[in-house]
């Protein structure tokens, strides 16, 4: 690496911590619970908005999963939702009526707690739709996975997002609370994923999948990007670039072999197609506090006015991690 | 007479108490090791928490580094303190905080009762392994090592590097053949203190002291000078990957770890619940006097070390993403590629599909959409059939079609006018393509077709600009697909022949020979139209020689039976 260009994106990263920590300004403690952190615990950190009725399900999986502490952002709730996570004895939670947008779509809030409380921890960042699937996830807590990778010395770990639909409308069975979302939207595309390495931050771009084929099919360089790295075990200096899918520095971005080798990886299960939708992407596109003027909501209602069926007929069934990994969706690397 | 344990502990205390418990409670002494770099307070823990059993006491402590002296001070000090203070131990085992019995202590006591005089420790010489961690062997004993290879890397990179310019060497101890080997061994009695109280000792422990990783060398070469029946095996199941970590056992392993009949197993996770409390509940010794088998075990890590160094060939994927040339099968299977044969026959993907067991497709990468087999809009894995999306990331969407069909083999049609961007150099390097060209076929549409003829000229020059560039890629010396080549010309002269060799090629097991050739069409006047071609000023040079009037017919459809005379 030439030095103007690790210059550059030494001050790029400064600037990310120095909005970081502007932005602390917005966040208003609700519930501060962070003297209950312990070292070596996981934690989760999450911004959500009106998720009142996906919580329960959300909390009780990484809890299950081992997850010690959730700290979250309210970006304006007005469902409820605060006041429930309020009442949970595990989650911090501050609250904001800043905008979204503003903040980098919450990156920056993200930025600033994970800086304050995630340094020297394991920290999973997700969203209250993304649920984090790993290698032998049934049978070993995610300390096992953050032991093993520490011995490693590897400080990140990937987990492509996998957007998972029902068969049929989306608004056709709606979402009971508590209930797990993937028993309605249990299916996937297993293999249109394209590839490309991003040559500044040295992440993998990845796009495709439904939101790809459906609804970018004439212009897949506006797809979403796919490839994010939700588990980090922080250091003062690490800053989030866009969303979870690039962090810097970007030593922590190269996830990935290059030699023909397959490094260990996840995937985040994206339980985003499931009632109610449709009402959220009206909300969602009145409030246009989503990314690049929230093209994807546009997209979204347009086509799912019409033809509202992510399903087809090679659409991939969900049962466990093993089939990701057999599908070549995430691998076990050299955990055994 | 009895086994004693010493164990070498610096992490999860509480586990290394909860077996030593479990050894001392069955009558097996141990005594115990604890790092320096422990705080008094966990120290203090420990000791209390084992201060009920008599036969359980604590060694010397020293500050344990990876890959130093200290190790092997540490486990001599164990090792007088055993044979001093436990007159009824014979055999000496050697375990760590992270072993795990896997047997009962009787079983292991009559399994050492049998072999009174068998020392059990891995001992290989230096030019038999090939795990050695940096590429250092024999180097190992005749370099010196101040600086430590996990914190002071490049001054022990350059010091070595140094070393091996200048030629200096250490002289290794007259009667010492070097040996290495895993730390974990079981010594007898004799052997053990043969080796404490050699008059040699000091001489050798000189030695050592600035040997790299003398743990996994002292006993393993000193035990060679007085071992009696060496059984060069390490009675711990220690698996270690590529980069010299060992690995891991977690609950989930608690079947493979039962039938593997081992002694003990390293390294197991701190926090497998399932495992310390199956293995450490009584358990009645059972009579069956197994041989630890660790060969299923051993199948699951070398596949995981596989796949952490090759990967799974033709998989591009979050965490597997290879530069050019490192992919390890740029495809993930075998697939066949033709260019040119659609345009001389009528309906050849349905010909080719009742002669091969394979998936043909039409032209994948045509200008308005992917022509999956059957006219599907999409293919296995939710692959669409849109062109844009496919001239996005050709190579991946190649790479997913074979990706996707596992297991069946694909065929598909291409051509000059087809997608060509990153397919044609990736396809020619691909050893897993059939690429079969008749080259200038692409003329055929054109003569058929309803053009202007200014139109059908420019189309001509353009098709055969790209088909020219394509063959010289195909003709390159860096081709690693199976490529054959024919002009049109002489491909219509005896059709059958060399599709029969490409069929033989794709499906080998099927010994029926080709009776009945593809449909070819109408060639009637071709060659007046090549020369209508050259009369525009343009030159096809791809098709062969057709002469003008002489319409192409070839010779027979049928096969031809070359011993009869006509």
């Amino acid at each position: 690496m030439s030095i103007r260009t690790s210059y550059r994106l030494r001050l790029k990263r400064k600037r990310f911590l120095f909005r970081a920590f502007r932005k602390r300004r917005e966040l208003t403690a609700v519930a501060e619970r962070t003297g209950a952190i312990r070292k070596g615990d996981v934690l989760a950190f999450v911004t959500l908005r009106n998720e009142r009725i996906r919580l329960p399900f959300f909390l009780r999986y990484y809890r299950e999963l081992g997850i010690s502490h959730f700290l979250i952002v309210d970006n304006g709730s007005d469902d409820g939702s605060a006041e429930y996570l309020a009442a949970q004895e595990d989650v911090s939670l501050w609250r904001t009526e800043a905008s979204y947008k503003r903040s980098r779509f919450g990156v920056d809030w993200m930025n600033w707690l994970l800086r304050k409380y995630g340094t020297g921890h394991w920290t999973l960042t997700v969203d209250p739709d993304e649920f984090f699937v790993y290698p032998f996830c049934d049978t070993r807590p995610i300390n096992a996975l953050t032991d093993w990778l520490d011995t490693y010395h590897i400080r990140s770990f990937p987990a492509m997002l996998l957007d998972m639909y029902p068969k049929g409308p989306i608004d056709a069975e709606p979402y009971r609370e508590g209930q797990d979302p993937f028993e309605i939207a249990c299916w996937f595309d297993s293999g249109n994923y394209m590839i490309s390495k991003n040559s500044e931050f040295h992440n993998l771009w990845i796009q495709g999948g439904p939101r790809a084929r459906m609804f970018f099919a004439n212009k897949p360089l506006a797809a979403p990007s796919l490839n994010k790295i939700p588990l980090v075990k922080w250091e003062k200096g690490f800053a989030f670039a866009s969303s979870t899918h690039m962090i810097l520095p970007r030593g922590l971005n190269t996830v990935y072999d290059e030699w023909g080798g397959e490094k260990a990886s996840g995937c985040l299960l994206h339980a985003k197609f499931l009632s109610p939708l449709t009402a959220k992407v009206a909300e969602e596109l009145e409030r246009r506090e989503h990314f690049a003027g929230s093209r994807e909501y546009k997209a979204y209602s347009d086509k799912l006015a019409r033809e509202p069926d992510l399903w087809c007929k090679w659409s991939e069934k969900y049962i466990n991690w093993r089939q990701l990994e057999i599908l070549g969706l995430m691998s076990k690397g050299n955990w055994a | 007479m009895t086994v004693g344990f010493i164990m070498m502990c610096h992490t999860a205390l509480d586990r290394a108490a909860q077996v030593a418990r479990y050894w001392a409670e069955h009558d097996a002494p141990v005594v115990i090791h604890v790092d320096k770099r422990v705080p008094a307070h966990e120290f203090g823990a420990l000791g209390r928490s084992l201060a009920d059993l008599p036969n359980v006491s604590f060694c010397k402590r020293f500050k344990c580094d990876w890959g130093t002296w200290s190790l092997v001070a540490a486990a001599q000090a164990g090792a007088e303190q055993m044979l001093a203070r436990h007159e009824e131990v014979r055999h000496v085992y050697l375990a760590s905080g992270a072993c795990l019995p896997l047997r009962p202590v009787q079983e292991l006591t009559d399994y050492l009762d049998a072999r009174p005089q068998t020392d059990f420790i891995e001992s290989v010489t230096t030019a038999d392994v090939g795990w050695t961690v940096g590429g250092i062997d024999m180097e190992r004993f005749t370099l010196r090592f101040p600086f430590s290879w996990k914190t002071q890397r490049r001054l022990f990179d350059r010091y070595v590097a140094l070393q091996r310019r200048l030629g200096l060497k250490r002289r290794i101890p007259d009667g010492l053949v070097p040996h290495l080997g895993s730390q974990w061994w079981c010594l007898t009695r004799q052997t053990l203190s043969a080796i404490l109280q050699d008059p040699e000792r000091p001489a050798y422990d000189r030695y050592f002291k600035k040997v790299w990783i003398p743990d996994e060398s002292y006993f393993q070469t000193l035990a060679r000078l007085y071992a009696t029946s060496i059984e060069s095996r390490s009675l711990t199941l220690s698996k270690f990957d590529f980069q010299g970590k060992p690995h891991i056992f977690y609950d989930d392993h608690l079947q493979l770890l039962r039938r593997s009949d081992c002694f003990v197993a390293r390294k197991i996770w701190p926090k497998a619940d399932r495992l310390y409390s199956a293995f450490l509940s009584p358990r009645a010794a059972s009579d069956t006097r197994a041989e630890p088998n660790p060969a299923k075990i051993d199948r699951l890590f070398s596949k995981a070390v596989e796949r952490r160094t090759k990967g799974r060939p033709g998989l591009y994927m979050q965490s597997r993403f290879p530069l050019k040339d490192r992919e390890n099968g740029k495809t993930s299977a075998p697939y066949s590629v033709f260019q040119g044969f659609t345009d001389l026959f009528e309906n050849f993907e349905g010909w080719l599909s009742k002669h091969v067991g394979a998936r043909v497709h039409g032209h994948l990468f045509a200008p308005e959409r992917a022509e999956f087999a059957g006219g599907d809009a999409m293919f296995n894995g939710c692959l669409p059939d849109s062109a844009i999306l496919r001239d996005y990331n050709p190579r991946a969407f190649l790479t997913n079609v074979i990706w996707n069909s596992r297991g069946e083999r694909q065929c598909f049609m291409y051509s000059p006018r087809d997608t060509q961007k990153d397919i044609d150099w990736f396809t020619a390097t691909d050893p897993n393509a059939q690429i079969s060209v008749i080259t200038g076929a692409w003329a055929v549409p054109l003569f058929r077709s309803n053009l202007n003829f200014a139109e059908i000229r420019r189309e001509a020059a353009r098709l055969q600009n790209i088909e020219l560039a394509h063959v010289t890629i195909l003709r390159s010396m860096y081709v690693k697909a199976r490529v054959r080549i024919w002009t049109m010309a002489d491909f219509i002269e005896n059709p059958m022949e060399p599709l029969q060799t490409i069929i033989d090629e794709i499906s080998p097991r099927a010994t029926r020979r080709l009776t009945e050739a593809p449909q070819m069409v109408d060639l009637t006047g071709f060659g007046q139209f090549l020369q209508n071609l050259k009369n525009q000023g343009m030159q096809p040079r791809l098709m062969g020689d057709f002469p003008v009037g002489g319409d192409p017919r070839p010779h027979s459809l049928r096969r031809g039976r070359p011993y009869l005379v006509k």
